[in-house]
Order: C-alpha cells, then structure tokens, then sequence
C-alpha cells in the first residue's frame, strides 16, 4: 500500500467511524498515536478517538436502545433483584468453563498432532454461546461457523463426541466424517459450522422460514421454534449477510442473527474492512431491531437474548444483536497472531467474561469460592474423559468411506412404505414411444 | 476434432434443409394419443407434488405473483397461496441457502432459477450446503430439495445466459443431476426429484418449454414417476449408439431419422439421468453396436461426453470398432450473433456426419484387414 493511498483511505473515517468500543479502549490506545505503520489499524483507530463526541451523538440519534444500556437502567433502578438465580448462575459458569478447558484442551491435542488441519478455538468469546444457547430448547436451532466446538457443547452436544470428531474417529457427532469446522447434531439441532464465510446465514433463515412454515402452513401450532445463526464481525460485509436480513425482516422470520465481533477477521481488523463499524446499526436499516451489548459480559449478553429470542418466539419477527466481543487466541491454531497489539489483547484479557462472572457471584453472595472450584475440577474431569474416550474411539472403517453421500444411496427415490420406489413393481420407466420433436410453439416470453 | 466438425458445418446449409423435409415427414405418422407441452408437464408435476405434500413449496424469483418468468408456476400461487409460491427478491445466494435451511428441517423445497445461470450466484449452496451435508453429518441431516430451471443455450442471449452445467454439478458427490427432454421426461423426473431425499439439480430447457410431445395415459396418472439414474432408449438401432440429453436427444433422434435412410441403423439413449450416470445402459449398448457417439450442448473439456467415454473406455474397450465421437459444444463462450451462435453448439448434421465417420471408418479397417 502506497503512502497516498492510506491516506485517502484513512480520511473518511472521522465522517462515518462511531466505533462501538467501549470508552477506555480508546483511551488504552492513545499511546499508539503516533504509530505509522501503513495500513495498520492503530492509526484508524486514533481517528475514532478524536471522533468521540460524534459517536456520543449517534448513539441517541437511532430508534434503537442499546440493550447493554437497558441492563444497566435495570440493574440502577432495583439493586436488590440480582439478574440471574443461584442454579442459573451455576449453569451459565459451568458452561463457560466447559467451553474455556474444552478448547484449550484442543489446543494441546492439535500440538500433539491429534487432530489436524483447521481448528479455530473460541477461547474469549464463551459470554455469547452461553449467554443465546443457554437459553434455547432443544427444538431451536443453531447454525455456527467455522469456531463451532462451543457452539456445540453448549447446545448439548457431550463433550466426548465433539472431541472424538476433532480426532476424527467414527464415535464422533458425524463420525470423523465433519471435522472441526463442521459440527452437526439433529438431536440437538446444531445445524451445522459452515466453513465459508456468510454460509451458515442463509441455511440458518432457511430453518427459521421451516418454523414458521410448519407453523402457518402444516398447521403445527406450538412450532414455535426460534433459530440463532452466529457469525463474525468479517461476514457483515458479505452480500448473504444483507440478503438475509432482508428477507428474515421481510418475511418476519423467528431468527436471531448474533455478530461475534472481535474485532478481527483473521488479520484484517474491522474497522479497516467496515465502513461504519457499528454493525448492530444494520437491524433498523432492514427494519429489525439493531442492539448492541457488552459480548464480554455473560449477564448483558443474557438480558438481550433473552428479548431477542422471546421476540423471536413470539412470532415478532428477527433480530440483530452486535456482541463485542474478543478471542484470545489467533484466528486457529495455525495463526502467528503477529497483527494484534499486544496492550489490545491484554485490555480485553482482563475483561475475561469468566472471572467477571465468577466476580458478580461472588460480589453477590450466590455462591462460595468452593462451589465455582468444584464446577471447574468436574470440567476438568469431563474433559480429561473426552480426551481419553477420543483417543481410545475406533478410527471410521474404511467401508464408511463411501457411506452418506446419498440419503438415498441407490438414486432412486425412496417411497412412502420406506421401499426403493424401483422396486415398486408398478413403478414404470416411461413407455411413450417418441420419434422427433414435434411442433414447436415460441417458448420465450 | 471439433475444430474441423465446425468448419464442415460452416458450409452444411442444404443438410439443414434436409433436417427439416424428415420433420415434416414424421409429422404424418405420430400416433393420435394425447400431447402435452413440456411446460404443462412441468407445471402439473409440480401442481400433482403440492397437493400431495404440504411440505413441499416452490420459491423463485417471479414464481407467484409474475406466473414464472417461463410461465412454469402458473396458476400455482392462486391455488396454494403466498406461504407455498414464495416470491423471492433477487437474492439467489440468500434463497438457494433459505431453501437448503428448510430442507435441513424436512420441508422439500423446489427453488426456480429464472436460469441456471443465476445459479452460480448460488452454487456455494448447491455443493457446499446441499450436496455435502448429508456426508459432513454422517446421515444426520439431509436435504430434500430441488433446484430447477431452465439450462443451456437459448438463442441470441449472450455468454453469460447461455451455458450447460449439466457436467459440472454431475462432478459433485451428493447431488442427483437431472436433465429431461420430453414431456414425460419432465414429469416423471420432477416428480422423482421433488419426493427425492437428496439435493436434486433439475436441469430443463428454455427452447423445449413450448414443445409438445405424445404422452400415455400413465404418463397422466399422478402417481406416475420415472427412475432416477435409469436412462432410456428413445430409439432402437444396431450400428452405432447415439447418447443425449435435453434438448440434444431431439437432435440425436433427427440425426437417426436421416441416417436410417442412409442405411445406417443408430440407437439414440437418452441419458435423463447425468448423475447418477446409467452405465449399464450405455455399455450394453455399445457393446451391441460398436460404435459410440457422445451429444451434449456444454464444453467438451471435462463434459458428459468425456465421462461417457471414460466409463466405455473402462468397461467395453474390447468391443469398440472405432474411435468415440464427442460432439460437444464449441469451446468457446457463446458469441451473439446467430451464425456464430449455430456454430458453436450442436446441430444434427455434426451429428450424422459423425456416425458415418465411426461407420464408415469401421468399414475400411474391415476391408483393410481383409
């Protein structure tokens, strides 16, 4: 990148740059203001902090509330009613730590060579998988990315079976014929981690138009089955992303489509890729609610889930939720991370979603220091099995090499007795004799 | 080989004259049964499968309110309404991965292309989502869905809208690969595909929309299906085997027409099916006559016809008595103008030229060797 041109590319930012980062994050990269490194995005990012006041003002301007700002009224307004009880407070820690140990777990078998090509980990980002999944039914669907093992586990997926397909043996949930990119349960409705970017949109509408076509057209009244599609801050400028919102909002379909933004995709920072960085801006533009919440914070994170989905369920149409959010890995494990400030990662280091959680417990007396140690030694026990059950699995019989590619492997067409339709005896082949094409009518309109 | 077929097409006019007088010939001696466009056959397959199933819906760009850009979902959105004719806006990326969602979840969408051409906006879906899910989940979730519309060359559309993907989404594991020709073709096969638990490529043809053909009585019955990956022989012979599909079965039949005068006798298989692709079929009968001639509209590298070739090649090389001919389309992107269009895809005179070069070559050897 020539000199010239990072400038011309740097000038419009002050106009349209509100970044949604909370207010010490521009302040933790002062010290980077006088860094010229082209095309680096400490410079950008010092634009945003002279831009501070225009930010301020954005923010009142739009219809939609920020919900992180609405926890906070609530929160103010009754002191004394704590957001979650004791059991779901012990669920939401044991959930993240789960996904925290289970991933870096990953991390040390993929060094061992127990699994191998791309395995993107979620270590960071834990507040959003608990904070949706847990409150969906097993009947309501997920569809992931490529950073799926936590989506998974925290949609119910056992931990053994996750494990087993990151080691690619038949017992895991698609018997090493998925991968880590690739998680699928139909018990559980995770519909899949897609590997392209922007793939899991679509797919992920298309269960929600599922719901509400059972629910309007097949006359199944109680399908009220809401879809939560995760993605990054990266795929909110992929054309899917917006065609999606259009016709989730155009068809009030029942979905929420949760942006995970860490603010990097792999190594092109966001606001370097985004014209206006605040994502959640692109709900209202659709004619959805747009919010934005505090994506380290388990709690926040919850209180908005719980309306998006609610709005969801209640037939009202999807929702946008932005969580800001960060991972605290590289993008896989075959990343150097060599692009990311080292005070950046240490700024949201110390906003781990799980110690602050662990905080407000404790802060709030619902549980004692031993409760949380003894959740923790039951994940490090379950993930230790995981481990031992996946290395100890059978490697997929090379017979299943060919299995799956067809539901129908013959190619035939199955009929409604469950038999190949080709062995239906009054199944035909067509018996018209034809000789030539015959008269032919204008066929274009 | 292709380059000299066109050349020599160049300078055909009067064999197209004689295409036309073996047209109006055959006109006097079709059977007095019931006709029926390739349009209507469509649109009641469709019509039979709705009704039948509540979970099955169309969605297209122009499918309901606009009766479909070619009119193939007429009346479909009076009878079962917006919920079930889903008017889409031009999102195909976004539509063809709704559709594939639905699916996921047991509903059996048909998603129209206006033409397949608009599918590479959308063919992540196609391969990505559709035809590997089932595999990637080990059989957890399959993808019960349709995509169809109109494939090929139409006539004077350009590049861009005038292309053959019948080889390439046959390349793809996972996905059925469907390509009817007649009337009964396109009922039987689309009403195959839509109860089809796999993700189905439906390709039809813009040209044959208005054709009529003579269908039976038990092409009518709504419970009438056809086999998918079954081909069918259109038409008898013991020289030399003729494989088509589409609109290209019409030209292999004309060419057979004009041969059997000539003395040649050809067997004309429509292929219906490009995957899974019936080699028995195929090998059965070039084992009967010898000689193999390959017809399609696509690209020659990598087409149907190399397949085709491939799998005589593997299983039948021995009864070979000469080269196989491929006749495919010009390797080129269709140019415009109609001189040039003509040329670069293939007509029937490429085609008995073709199959009196393998007999005739044949023959020479023979004389030679004795």
């Amino acid at each position: 990148m020539s000199l010239t041109s990072s400038t011309k590319f740097a000038q419009p930012l002050p106009l349209n740059t509100t970044s949604s980062r909370s207010k010490e994050h521009k302040l933790l990269f002062e010290p980077f203001r006088t860094n010229t490194f082209l095309g680096s995005t400490h410079k950008l990012r010092c634009f945003n902090s002279l831009s501070k006041s225009n930010q301020t003002n954005l923010h009142r301007r739009s219809a939609i509330v920020a919900v992180s700002d609405v926890v906070k009224e609530k929160k103010s307004k009754s002191s004394t009613n704590l957001l979650i009880t004791k059991e779901e407070g012990l669920e939401l820690y044991e959930d993240m730590v789960l996904g925290r140990a289970f991933e870096d777990m990953c991390a040390q078998m993929y060094y061992r060579g127990k699994m191998f090509g791309f395995v993107h980990l979620y270590n960071g980002q834990e507040a959003v998988s608990t904070g949706f999944i847990k409150l969906l039914k097993q009947e309501d669907s997920v569809a992931s990315t490529y950073r799926d093992h936590v989506h998974s586990l925290s949609k119910g997926v056992s931990a053994r079976a996750v494990m087993s397909e990151l080691f690619g043996k038949a017992t895991g949930c698609c018997r090493g014929q998925g991968g880590s990119m690739h998680m699928f349960s139909k018990e559980h409705n995770v519909l899949g981690g897609f590997a392209f970017i922007g793939e899991g949109i679509p797919v992920a509408t298309g269960a929600a138009f599922s719901s509400k076509y059972r629910r309007e057209v097949l006359k199944e009244a109680d399908c009220d089955h809401v879809t939560v599609a995760f993605f990054g801050d990266g795929t909110c400028n992929n054309g899917q992303f917006f065609e999606c919102l259009n016709m989730a909002a155009l068809w009030k379909l029942p979905i929420v489509f949760v942006v995970e933004n860490n603010l990097w995709a792999i190594g092109m920072s966001h606001v370097r890729a985004t014209s206006d960085p605040e994502i959640w801006k692109k709900g209202p533009a659709f004619g959805m609610p747009g919010v934005h919440v505090d994506g380290m914070d388990v709690l926040k994170v919850r209180e908005v889930a719980k309306e998006a989905i609610g709005r969801a369920r209640r037939g009202e149409g999807p929702t946008l939720v932005e969580c800001e959010t960060y991972r605290f890995r590289g993008h896989s494990l075959a990343d150097p991370d060599e692009l990311r400030d080292p005070a950046e990662k240490a700024h949201y280091a110390a906003r781990d979603p799980i110690t602050a959680l662990k905080r407000y417990m404790i802060d709030n007396n619902l549980v004692t220091e031993q409760e949380l140690k003894t959740i923790e030694k039951k994940i490090d026990e379950v993930v230790e099995d995981a481990v031992e059950f996946a290395d100890e699995s059978p490697h997929p019989h090379r017979s299943q090499l060919l299995e799956n590619v067809f539901a129908d492997p013959k190619g035939f067409g199955i009929g409604p007795d469950g038999r190949y339709r080709c062995e239906d005896p009054k199944f035909t082949q067509g018996t018209t004799k034809h000789s030539v094409q015959r008269r032919s009518k204008p066929s274009r309109q | 080989m292709l380059g000299i077929i066109r050349q020599k097409v160049g300078a055909g006019g009067a064999s197209l004259l004689r295409t036309r007088s073996a047209v109006s010939a055959l006109r006097s001696y079709s059977s007095a049964g019931k006709e029926m466009t390739v349009r209507d056959a469509l649109n009641s397959a469709l019509d039979e499968e709705m009704s039948a199933d509540p979970k099955v819906f169309l969605m297209g760009e122009e499918v309901g309110e606009y009766q479909g850009a070619y009119k193939i979902s007429k009346g479909l959105l009076e009878k079962y309404g917006p919920e079930r004719v889903l008017d889409t806006p031009i999102t195909e990326a976004g539509f063809t991965g709704i559709g594939v969602g639905a699916a996921y979840h047991g509903l059996r969408p048909v998603v129209e292309f206006m033409t397949f051409n608009f599918s590479m906006q959308a063919i992540d879906h196609i391969i990505n989502s559709a035809a590997k899910s089932n595999y990637m989940s080990a059989g957890q979730i399959s993808v019960p869905i349709v995509f169809r519309g109109p494939n090929g060359a139409a006539a004077g559309v350009g590049a861009q809208h005038s292309h053959c993907y019948a080889s390439w989404y046959a390349s793809c594991p996972g996905l059925k690969v469907l390509t009817p020709y007649s009337s009964e073709d396109a009922r039987g096969l689309l009403k195959a595909a839509i109860r089809d638990p796999d993700p189905v490529v439906f390709l039809e043809n813009e040209l044959l929309y208005g054709e009529s053909f003579p269908v039976s009585a038990e092409v009518l019955d709504s419970s009438f299906c056809l086999p998918i990956g079954k081909a069918k022989i259109e038409r008898e012979g013991k020289d030399v085997t003729i494989t088509a599909f589409s609109k290209m079965v019409g030209y292999a039949l004309k060419a057979a027409e004009i041969l059997a005068k000539e003395g040649i006798s050809a067997e004309v298989i429509n292929l219906r099916t490009i995957r899974p692709l019936d080699r028995s079929t195929i090998n059965a009968s070039v084992r009967k006559t010898n000689r193999l001639i390959t017809v399609e509209e696509g690209f020659p590298q990598h087409g149907v016809g190399a397949e085709i070739c491939t799998s005589v090649v593997e299983e039948s090389f021995g009864y070979l008595d000469a080269p196989v001919e491929r006749i495919a389309g010009a390797d080129v992107p269709m140019p415009y103008a109609a001189n040039l269009e003509r040329l670069a895809v293939p007509q029937v005179e490429d085609i008995v030229r073709a199959a009196k070069r393998a007999c005739y070559r044949s023959k020479l050897f023979q004389i030679q060797g004795i």
